[in-house]
C-alpha cells in the first residue's frame, strides 16, 4: 500500500475521518467495558450523565478542562514548531513552585497587582524550563523528546524534596505540602461557593491570544515556516534557532499557567499530586485540536469530561475509572490516523 | 571519604549494579534494534509496564516463570505490531503515536490490574527467579558473584546483547536491518519489503522491552506496583544514543548507568540524610541528560531515522 496526497482537501474526508476516529474509540472501549463485565450503553450513559448531566458536572468538566487547556495549548504551539516538548508537565509544577514562593506572603501588594505579578513570574519560570532543552537542541543537537521527558523525573524530585524543605507547611502535620496561599494572590471564584475559577477565563483568554499570535503575527508564520520544513524557513532567511527559543518561552509559559491556576484558583497550595499527568495529556489535547489553538479549548473540554465521567460512573458501575485513560490514549491514537487519512489517500498495489 | 571508595571493591556492589542494569540491557537492545531499523520508539516506557504486569500475572495465576517472559514477550510483540504498523505504512509521527502507545500500554494494564484483582489492597506475590551461581566462574572474585552469580534472566540479558550483535553484524538479516535504517530505497532495490523488515524490528524490538519490564516484577521483585518503570524507558532512549547505536557500547553505558545508579543509593547511606534523598534519586536523571550533551556533538544518528518511507519515493 502506499499513501497519495488528496489533489484538494476533500469536505467528506475532513468530516467522515475524525467522526470515524471518535467511533472506533468508542467502539473499541466498549470492548473494554464488556470485558470488565458492564454493559457499554449503561456505562457511556453514566459518562455523559457525569460530565454533562447536572450544573454540578458541567462545572467540575470546566474546573478539569482548565488546565488541560493550558498544556494543550503549551503542546500545541510547540509541536507546530516540531519543538517536541513532552515536559509540560516539569514547566507546571515549576509554574506552581514558583506561585506558592510569591503567593504565601512573601510579596504583599493588593489583589489587582499580586496576581499579575505572580502570573508573569510563574509563566516565566516555565519558560525557562523549555528554554533549557531548546539550547540544548539548537546548540549541542541533544533530542529535546528524551531531554524534556527527563526533566519531569527531576522537577517532580526537587517539588518534593522543596516540600519536605523549605517550602514545608509547618502547621501540615508532617504532610509533604506547601503553605495555603494568602487570599490577595488567590484567584477569584466564577460562581460562589462553587469550584470553576478565574483561571477558567484566562485560559480561554490565553487560547484566543495564542489563536492571534499563531495566525496574525510574523512570529507565528516563523513558528510554522520552521515547523513546515526548517531547511526552507533557514533559506528563505528566517532565523530558525531564535524561533524555536521564543516557541520554547511561549510553550513553557503556557504549560506553567496550568500549573499556576490550579495552585492559585482550585487548590490554594502545593502538594505533589497538583497535576495526575496533565502535562502528558496535553499532548492528546492538541492532537485532538489538530494543534489548533481555538480547537484546544473543545478538545480540553471533551476530554476533561471523559475524565470527570468516568469518576462518577465508576462509583455506581463496577468499571475502574482507568477506563478514561484508556479512552484518551485510543482516541488520541485514531486521531493521528484519522488526521493522516484526511489528508491521504490509501493505494493499495 | 575512604568509605565511599571502599563501596566500589565490595562484591555486593556490582552484584547490585548488575541486577539494576539487566533491564536497561533488554529495554536499551530493544529500542536499538528500533531506531536502527529506522523507527524511534517511544511506545518503551508503556511497553515496559506491560510487559512488567503480564508476565507477573502468568505467574501469578500459576504459570512457569518462562511461560511468563514469553507471555512478556508476546505482549510487547504486540504493542509494537500497534506501533509498527501506524508508523510504517501509514508514517505518521513517530513522536505523537509513541508517547500514545505509552499512553495506552500504561492505562489498559492499570485498567487490567483493576478488573483482574479488584479485591487486592497489598500487591500479591510470586515466587521470583532464583540466583544461579555459574559453575567456577562465579568463584573469580568481586567480578565472579557480579557477573555469574544473577538470576537466568541476568544471562538472557547478556546472551541478547551477543545475539544482537551476532544478527546485526553477521548475518543477512542483521545487514538488511541496518540497512533500511540508513538508506530504505536501496533495500526496497533488492526486493526486500522495508515495511515488513521495520514492523519486525519493531516487534523483535517490543518484545525485548517488555522482558526488561518483566525482570522487574519477576527477578528483582515479586509482585506489581503502579508507576514502577519509573522512567527507565526513557533512561534506556538516552542510553541507546550514549552508545552511538552500537550492541556493545550500549552494553557498556547500561553498566555503567547502573554502577552509578547502585553507588547513589549506598552513598545515601553513609551521608545519613544530611543531603536530601530526592538529590541521589535525581543523579541518574541528570547523568543521563549530561551524557546525551557530551556524546551529542559526535552522535551519527541512522541516516533514516524517524523518516517514513514512501515505495517509489526518494
Amino acid at each position: 500500500m502506499r499513501l497519495e496526497p488528496r489533489p484538494s482537501s476533500s469536505m467528506a474526508a475532513t468530516l467522515l475521518w475524525p467522526a470515524g476516529a471518535i467511533l472506533a474509540t468508542i467502539l473499541l472501549s466498549s470492548l473494554l467495558v464488556m470485558i470488565a463485565g458492564a454493559s457499554p450503553f449503561t456505562v457511556f450513559w453514566l459518562v455523559v450523565k457525569g460530565a454533562a448531566g447536572s450544573q454540578f458536572a458541567l462545572l467540575e468538566t470546566f474546573t478539569r478542562a482548565t488546565p488541560l487547556i493550558f498544556t494543550g495549548l503549551a503542546v500545541a504551539v510547540a509541536f507546530r514548531a516540531r519543538l517536541w516538548n513532552i515536559g509540560a508537565e516539569a514547566q507546571l509544577y515549576l509554574g506552581a513552585v514558583m506561585t506558592v514562593v510569591l503567593g504565601t506572603g512573601a510579596v504583599a501588594l493588593p489583589s489587582a497587582g499580586l496576581i499579575p505579578v505572580i502570573m508573569i513570574a510563574a509563566m516565566l519560570t516555565g519558560a525557562l524550563t523549555l528554554l533549557g532543552p531548546a539550547i540544548l537542541k539548537t546548540r549541542f543537537g541533544v533530542d529535546e523528546v528524551v531531554t524534556t521527558l527527563l526533566l519531569n523525573f527531576i522537577v517532580l524530585l526537587f517539588v518534593s524534596m522543596l516540600l519536605e524543605g523549605p517550602l514545608k507547611d509547618p502547621t501540615g502535620m508532617g504532610w509533604p505540602q506547601s503553605k495555603r496561599m494568602i487570599a490577595d494572590a488567590q484567584l477569584p471564584r466564577l460562581i460562589k461557593g462553587k469550584r470553576l475559577h478565574f483561571g477558567f477565563v484566562l485560559a480561554v483568554v490565553s487560547a484566543l491570544i495564542v489563536w492571534v499570535i499563531m495566525k496574525k503575527t510574523t512570529l507565528g508564520y516563523e513558528m510554522r515556516a520552521v515547523g513546515h520544513n526548517a531547511e526552507a524557513a533557514r533559506f528563505a532567511g528566517i532565523p530558525v534557532n531564535r524561533v524555536i527559543a521564543k516557541t520554547a518561552l511561549l510553550s513553557g509559559g503556557l504549560a506553567a499557567l496550568a500549573g499556576f491556576s490550579e495552585v492559585a484558583g482550585l487548590k490554594g497550595n502545593l502538594t505533589l499530586d497538583l497535576s495526575p499527568g496533565y502535562g502528558y495529556t496535553g499532548i492528546v489535547v492538541a492532537m485532538l485540536a489538530m494543534l489548533n489553538p481555538l480547537g484546544v479549548i473543545v478538545a480540553a473540554i471533551f476530554v476533561a469530561g471523559i475524565f470527570v465521567g468516568a469518576d462518577a460512573m465508576s462509583r455506581s458501575a463496577n468499571v475502574p475509572s482507568y477506563i478514561a485513560q484508556v479512552m484518551v490514549a485510543i482516541s488520541l491514537l485514531t486521531m493521528v490516523a484519522a488526521i493522516m487519512l484526511m489528508r491521504y489517500r490509501v493505494r493499495w498495489r | 571519604m575512604s568509605e565511599a571508595l571502599e563501596i566500589l571493591f565490595t562484591a555486593s556492589f556490582w552484584v547490585a549494579a548488575i541486577r539494576i542494569a539487566s533491564p536497561l540491557i533488554f529495554a536499551t537492545m530493544g529500542e536499538l534494534i528500533c531506531e536502527r531499523a529506522g523507527v524511534l520508539n517511544l511506545g518503551i516506557e508503556g511497553i515496559m509496564v506491560a510487559g512488567a504486569f503480564s508476565g507477573w500475572f502468568t505467574v501469578y495465576m500459576g504459570g512457569d516463570l518462562w511461560t511468563g517472559v514469553l507471555v512478556a514477550a508476546m505482549t510487547g510483540a504486540m504493542f509494537g505490531l500497534l506501533h509498527g504498523f501506524l508508523t510504517v505504512p501509514l508514517g505518521l509521527s513517530q513522536h505523537v503515536t509513541g508517547i500514545g502507545v505509552t499512553l495506552l500500554a500504561s492505562s489498559l494494564t492499570y485498567f487490567s490490574y483493576r478488573i483482574l484483582l479488584p479485591e487486592v489492597t497489598s500487591p500479591p506475590k510470586i515466587e521470583p527467579f532464583q540466583p544461579f551461581a555459574v559453575p567456577l566462574l562465579s568463584d573469580i572474585p568481586v567480578l565472579g558473584p557480579a557477573l555469574f552469580n544473577q538470576t537466568p534472566l541476568t544471562y538472557l540479558a547478556y546472551f541478547t546483547v551477543a545475539a544482537v550483535a551476532l544478527v546485526f553484524y553477521r548475518t543477512p538479516l542483521g545487514v538488511a536491518v541496518r540497512a533500511v535504517g540508513e538508506n530504505p530505497a536501496a533495500v526496497e532495490a533488492q526486493g526486500i519489503s522495508v515495511t515488513a523488515l521495520r514492523i519486525g524490528a519493531v516487534m523483535a524490538g517490543s518484545a525485548l522491552m517488555a522482558i526488561g519490564g518483566a525482570f522487574l516484577t519477576m527477578s528483582a521483585f515479586n509482585s506489581f506496583f503502579f508507576e514502577m518503570i519509573n522512567g527507565r524507558g526513557w533512561i534506556a532512549i538516552a542510553l541507546v544514543v550514549f552508545g552511538s547505536w552500537r550492541p556493545g557500547k550500549a552494553l557498556i553505558g547500561a553498566i555503567l548507568f547502573a554502577a552509578f545508579d547502585a553507588y547513589q543509593v549506598r552513598l545515601q547511606q553513609i551521608t545519613g540524610g544530611v543531603i536530601p534523598y530526592q538529590i541521589f534519586l535525581m543523579m541518574p536523571f541528570v547523568l543521563s541528560i549530561v551524557a546525551l550533551v557530551v556524546v551529542a556533538r559526535r552522535a551519527t544518528y541512522p541516516k533514516a531515522l524517524m523518516i517514513p518511507y514512501q515505495k517509489g519515493e526518494r
